[in-house]
């Protein structure tokens, strides 16, 4: 039961954090200048946007629920189980980005999640 | 080499780095945190405890220093090469890593695991291919 507290968050907040910061960075705007000092002008922007604050604190509860996770599974399973999340990148994408999802996308996101459902059906 | 093929090759070599970086590092953590032992933390001080055991392993800074690498060679790709392209790497990496975790941390890996992993390779491909009809070449 604990461990499965420790998947969902590593899949919901890993995701969340992910579309929180893609939503911070869209509202930065394009980065187009690469050079060294022209990426250090863009954090203290990216760090005004609360999106971003949000997104980072989500994917440290997933990296830390992670570590949490391996310390009780191997990583041969905890890793594919989290591969869950483009299920997850997927729902969000389209009612939390309001992004089109293609048919070819699910297709995918149903493979993932039948690959998922062997690795656990194969849990030793 | 022209400048085309020259870029193709850093965009290969930065792709397989990644697949190696990325599973290398989560595969660091896994031996780092069954080393320290099922994790605890019902009160404050087993949880202050569990943090310190954390970061004195050497195993899960290694890790760490591997995601990092991992992540900075990512977005270095990004600057110049399309998401959807990079992104199916990601495929080979669910692979590298059951294949890291066999032969450096002897786990064993039951059949239905590796079929399991392939079909999820399989669905990562799937989600990430571009057909070469929406892109701008001709």
């Amino acid at each position: 039961m604990r461990t499965l507290i420790f998947y969902c968050l590593i899949i919901g907040a890993g995701t969340g954090g992910e579309l929180c910061v893609a939503r911070a960075m869209k509202a930065l705007g394009e980065v187009k200048d690469f050079r060294p000092h022209a990426l250090l002008a863009v954090i203290p922007r990216a760090l005004r946007i609360p999106w971003m604050w949000l997104g980072v604190a989500l994917m440290t509860i997933a990296f830390f629920s992670l570590l949490a996770a391996l310390s009780i599974e191997n990583v041969s399973f905890v890793v594919p189980v989290t591969a869950l999340s483009y299920a997850a990148g997927a729902l969000g994408a389209k009612f939390f980005l309001g992004e089109q999802v293609t048919s070819r996308r699910w297709v995918g996101v149903l493979l993932v999640c039948f690959g998922v459902a062997l690795v656990i059906a194969g849990r030793r | 080499m022209n400048s085309s093929s020259g870029l193709h090759f850093k965009t290969y070599l930065l792709i397989f780095l990644m697949v190696i970086f990325g599973p290398l590092g989560n595969v660091l953590l896994g031996k780092g945190m069954k080393r320290i032992g099922a994790v605890d933390f019902a009160t404050t001080a087993q949880g202050l405890h569990l943090l310190s055991q954390i970061l004195q392993s050497g195993t899960v800074w290694l890790g760490i220093g591997s995601l990092i690498i991992f992540f900075s060679v990512y977005m270095l790709v990004l600057s110049w090469a399309d998401y959807s392209y990079v992104q199916p790497s990601s495929a080979a990496a669910y692979l590298m890593v059951l294949l890291l975790a066999h032969f450096m941390l002897h786990e064993s890996v039951s059949l239905t695991r590796w079929i399991g992993v392939l079909i999820i390779c399989l669905g990562v491909l799937v989600v990430g291919y571009t057909p070469p009809s929406t892109t701008n070449l001709k």
